[in-house]
């Protein structure tokens, strides 16, 4: 039987603002315990929640770049449930009137792009965490931490319009890029700033009528999300071919096992008893405040990327590497500001530039070797002072040693060899040390070339001019 | 002098030319309170030296002269339910018997802001829940008038205090009639005011959509003076209204010519007390002859509000409640794990009445039964406040009875919820809809104190409180002071 696999994603990410959402408390994260607290986010009785304006915009401006009809009327409810982590045993959310309606995201894949619909994006509060003193299951005691109380989160809600685990990947890969270019969230996984749940069934190809789901927590990074979900679907598949049925019920996704776990089924699940927010009053945009967000929005990652195909005729494979983060694509386009083609920038940012990023876990804007110091480099290759092996080794001194290649060039006497009287008695050197050769590419066999470039390198630690030397071995073969 | 008789005006002139001091004043009331507190009873906790402190502020700010704010050096109570730094608020809860606010509530502030003088925090019905005083988790407060009569509630200590002379004002909170029944029962003035004229910040929350901290006093211009000392937005109150606040003294005049008084005829119901019929009657008659213009008329939704309102009011109570669960302050009960420990708080920590209200405003908001109860009470509270709004298109002020009968006897009514739930059936409108409600003492039934109801327009006090004074300055009833037995 032929299964299709159904998946939407509801995605939290933690907003950057520099209060919490109801309250004037930091969100700083990192904080030693409780140090982020006041009576508010402590839930204290008598206490009263005041929204943060800036998480309003912040979701408004979320919901624009994702294409999302604004609300003109939302509201705050309260979802009721009992956890330590949630002082006020409810967590001030939205339910039936989210500040964004129905929206959509485009991402790429092999075949092109598919559009991925946005049902809703609503605001809530983050709650805080418990810090067990064993396993979860012995633990004699739990502590609790309230800084990350009132953090203030959105959580956005796909469509079931995703078909497998790659394109969940992919929708979350583009949905942080947009999050990121809008500047409203840090997403990073690994600190819980960008966390998703998954909802997954199958059905069989052809058939209207979704499947009995399965939601999917503890995916704490882009690998798991693909990872879980490929497991989870190949458990249901074993599952349904086997006669048996899915069970609705949330599952976790066990990362050392690499296998989904039950977690609770639909008979133990909460009745939130959700009702309006008594302590709030009722929020509403106006169609004027909206435009003046949407006008400050930057120029988001899919218009980036056509602008760069456009203008600097990269490819589209390049384009979208390079505009996938901000970040990137503003190093990219101050390095090319500079003089530099952009081909070559691209190739470098995607080439060296990141190789060295992901060795040393580093984020682009804490590169050590700034745009303008790259720039200087490649146009050094691009005046032949330099070749481009030679570069890479001198990039990575620049990142080591925060030297400028100009400056590293002349201490180590690095200059590239491109004068031919002083090339042609070398590659006569070489030529006649290496009869063998000589005879094997008059024979055909061009490899041989590659050999007797590499001896010339060699004499000269790197600096001949691989175009010169190139050209005058073969003009001095032909001599022979 | 005898001053605790005073009334707040009276006390400042005396402030103002230098004829007592804020000390002497604050220590009559203490003193006073020594005397009457074992039997009545309106007192969780005395704040002796803060109050003496304060009053020594106060009294150096007087020595300055010039303006001081008319509640300076004028001691009163707080309801426990409102929050003042250092010092416990138990809400009438034994789960809050130890909980000591780290932060003052708005009117806290302000009250202190105009060197007000807070001499103790009052006893209440738990949580705020209750009409008699009876449900305090501690201990029942008595009438004045009569010590085995109820004081009516929930703010009975608030009003208990200053009918006992403890004190020359207090704050209670109203969510369905708790500072206008005791007000009723014990022969003083309570206003709720419109829903958000008070920052609601700092009062421990029953019901927050109907909750409202007003003002007790024992006539109506002290009224006029402690709603303007506590009125005003709070950016800490979302729901707290952008309003102006008017010098709601310069509004009292005995003026009423013309007036429109509307009688809403569902709110004089079979059942009614007849002395109380009585008394309003004469009322009403007195108003005629003031030159207002009296007409019936009807508010057609007053008989489903009482239903609505315990379907509103125990949902939001159900959700507000949720916090005292034993893990961040308040009672926590022995468990073994982290459900048997929030059962144990909560059940040990809640008395009966709050727990009825918690299971059925959870019952109310459960899945499938959400929208029988809780929308159709939204849906039934609209049509109240529509009721108001027509109403209000053709009078003034509405005039009823604050409650059916007079004060009854402790214990009384404490196996049937049903009947003391009927002692609210009119004053709950006004919270419904939020509209400002008066009640004033308007005569007396068997020696026990009658309320008057006046409802008025949204944030109209003004004209609420001008009724109130035109009846006040006509009749004495205010001026008799409750004769507390073996004094």
């Amino acid at each position: 039987m032929d299964y299709e696999i159904v998946i939407g994603l509801e995605v939290h990410v933690e907003l950057k603002t520099h209060s919490k959402i109801f309250c004037g408390c930091s969100t700083e994260f990192g904080m030693e315990p409780n140090r982020n607290v006041c009576p508010v986010c402590l839930g204290l009785p008598g206490v009263l929640p005041v929204i943060n304006e800036k998480v309003i915009e912040f979701a408004v401006r979320t919901g624009l770049a994702l294409n999302c009809e604004i609300a003109s009327f939302s509201k705050f409810d309260r979802k009721n449930y009992y956890y330590p982590d949630l002082p006020k045993n409810f967590q001030t959310s939205q339910y039936d009137l989210p500040i964004c309606g129905k929206g959509y995201l485009d991402i790429e894949l092999e075949g092109g792009t598919k559009r991925i619909g946005i049902t809703r994006v609503h605001m809530e509060e983050d709650a805080g965490k418990l810090i067990h003193s064993g396993t979860i299951s012995n633990s004699e005691y739990a502590l609790v931490d309230y800084n990350r109380t009132g953090v203030p989160l959105i959580e956005i809600v796909s469509e079931p319009d995703i078909r497998t685990p790659e394109e969940a990947k992919a929708y979350l890969e583009k949905l942080k890029s947009i999050l990121s270019y809008l500047d409203v969230s840090d997403c990073k996984m690994e600190e819980g700033s960008l966390r998703c749940d998954a909802n997954i069934s199958l059905r069989l190809k052809g058939e209207e009528k979704l499947g009995t789901r399965a939601e999917i927590k503890n995916l704490n990074s882009f690998k798991a999300v693909q990872k879980g979900l490929e497991h989870e679907a190949y458990r249901q598949e074993e599952v349904l071919s086997e006669g048996g049925r899915i069970v609705q019920e949330t599952r976790s996704w066990d990362e050392t096992r690499g296998i989904t776990l039950s977690l609770r089924s639909k008979e133990f699940a909460h009745d939130y008893r959700y009702f309006p927010e008594p302590d709030l009053v009722p929020i509403v945009t106006t169609p004027e405040w909206i435009a003046s967000i949407e006008a400050s929005l930057p120029e988001l990652p899919d218009a980036r990327k056509q602008r760069m195909i456009k203008e600097y005729g990269l490819s589209s494979y390049d384009a979208g590497v390079i505009t996938a983060s901000r970040p990137m694509a503003d190093y990219f386009d101050e390095v090319v500001s500079l003089g530099v083609e952009a081909k070559t920038a691209a190739n470098w940012l995607m080439s060296e530039v990141s190789k060295l990023l992901n060795a040393s876990s580093t984020e682009i804007k804490d590169c050590p070797v700034k745009p303008a110091a790259l720039a200087e480099m490649l146009t050094l290759i691009a005046k032949g002072t330099i070749s481009g092996k030679m570069a890479k080794t001198i990039f990575e001194t620049m990142w080591e040693s925060g030297k400028t290649a100009a400056e590293i060039v002349e201490e180590q006497g690095l200059v590239q060899m491109s004068d031919e009287s002083e090339l042609i008695a070398i590659v006569d050197g070489v030529l006649a040390a290496n009869p063998q050769s000589v005879a094997d590419y008059k024979a055909g066999k061009d490899r041989a070339i590659g050999f007797l470039v590499g001896q010339i390198m060699k004499q000269t630690k790197g600096r001949a001019n691989p175009e010169v030397v190139n050209r005058l071995l073969k003009q001095q073969i032909e001599k022979i | 002098m005898d001053f605790v008789k005073l009334t707040i005006s009276e006390v400042q002139q005396l402030l103002r030319n230098k004829e007592v001091s804020v000390v002497e004043i604050t220590q009559a009331a203490f003193n006073r309170i020594d005397k009457v507190e074992p039997k009545v009873q309106a007192l969780i906790t005395r704040m002796e030296s803060q109050a003496m402190e304060k009053a020594r502020a106060a009294d150096a700010l007087l020595h300055l002269g010039g303006e001081v704010p008319p509640l300076a050096g004028i001691p009163g109570v707080l309801k426990d339910n409102m929050c003042i730094r250092g010092v416990k608020a138990t809400c009438g809860s034994k789960i809050l018997s130890n909980f000591v606010p780290p932060y003052d509530a708005t009117v806290t502030e302000k009250l202190y802001a105009q060197s007000a003088v807070i001499v103790g925090k009052a006893n209440m019905d738990e949580f705020a829940m209750g009409s008699s005083t009876e449900n305090s988790g501690f201990f029942p407060t008595r009438n004045p008038w009569d010590l085995e009569k109820v004081p009516g509630g929930s703010s009975g200590g608030s009003i208990a205090a200053v009918a006992a002379l403890e004190s020359f004002w207090s704050l209670g909170s109203d969510t369905g009639g708790s500072i206008r029944l005791p007000a009723s029962y014990c022969g003083v003035v309570g206003l709720k005011p419109t829903y958000g004229r008070v920052s609601r910040y700092g009062l421990v929350a029953y019901a927050s959509s109907l909750d409202q901290i007003g003002p007790v006093t024992r006539n109506v211009r002290d009224c006029a003076i402690v709603l303007g000392a506590i009125s005003g937005y709070d950016p800490k109150d979302s729901t707290s209204i952008k309003a102006p606040v008017p010098d709601y003294t310069a509004a009292l005049s005995k003026d009423i010519q013309g007036l429109k008084i509307g009688l809403p005829k569902e709110y004089f119901v079979a059942g009614m007390d007849p002395e109380v019929e009585k008394a309003v009657e004469n009322a009403i008659s007195q108003f005629k002859a003031m030159g207002a213009e009296v007409v019936e008329v009807s508010m057609p939704h007053t008989e489903f509000a009482l239903a609505a309102y315990y379907i509103i009011a125990t949902a939001e109570a159900s959700s507000n409640l949720a916090r005292y669960d034993g893990v961040g302050f308040g009672h926590r009960g022995e468990g073994n794990d982290i459900i048997s420990m929030y059962k144990r708080s909560r059940s040990e920590g809640f008395g009966p009445e709050v727990q009825r209200r918690i299971m059925l405003g959870t019952y109310a908001l459960s899945a499938g039964y959400y929208d029988a109860y809780y929308l159709k009470a939204l849906k039934v509270r609209a049509l109240i406040k529509r009721d108001f709004d027509r109403v209000f298109e053709k009078v003034d002020v509405l005039v009823t009875p604050t409650a059916p009968t007079t004060a009854f006897k402790l214990g009384e009514n404490t196996d049937a919820p049903l009947a003391m739930y009927m002692m609210d059936v009119c004053t709950i409108p006004a919270n419904l809809a939020g509209v400002p409600g008066l009640s004033i003492p308007c005569g007396f039934s068997g020696g026990m104190p009658i309320g008057l109801q006046i409802f008025g327009k949204h944030l109209n006090e003004e004209t609420v409180l001008r009724v109130g004074f035109a009846f006040e300055q006509a009749n004495d009833f205010h001026r008799r002071f409750a004769p507390l037995q073996g004094e």
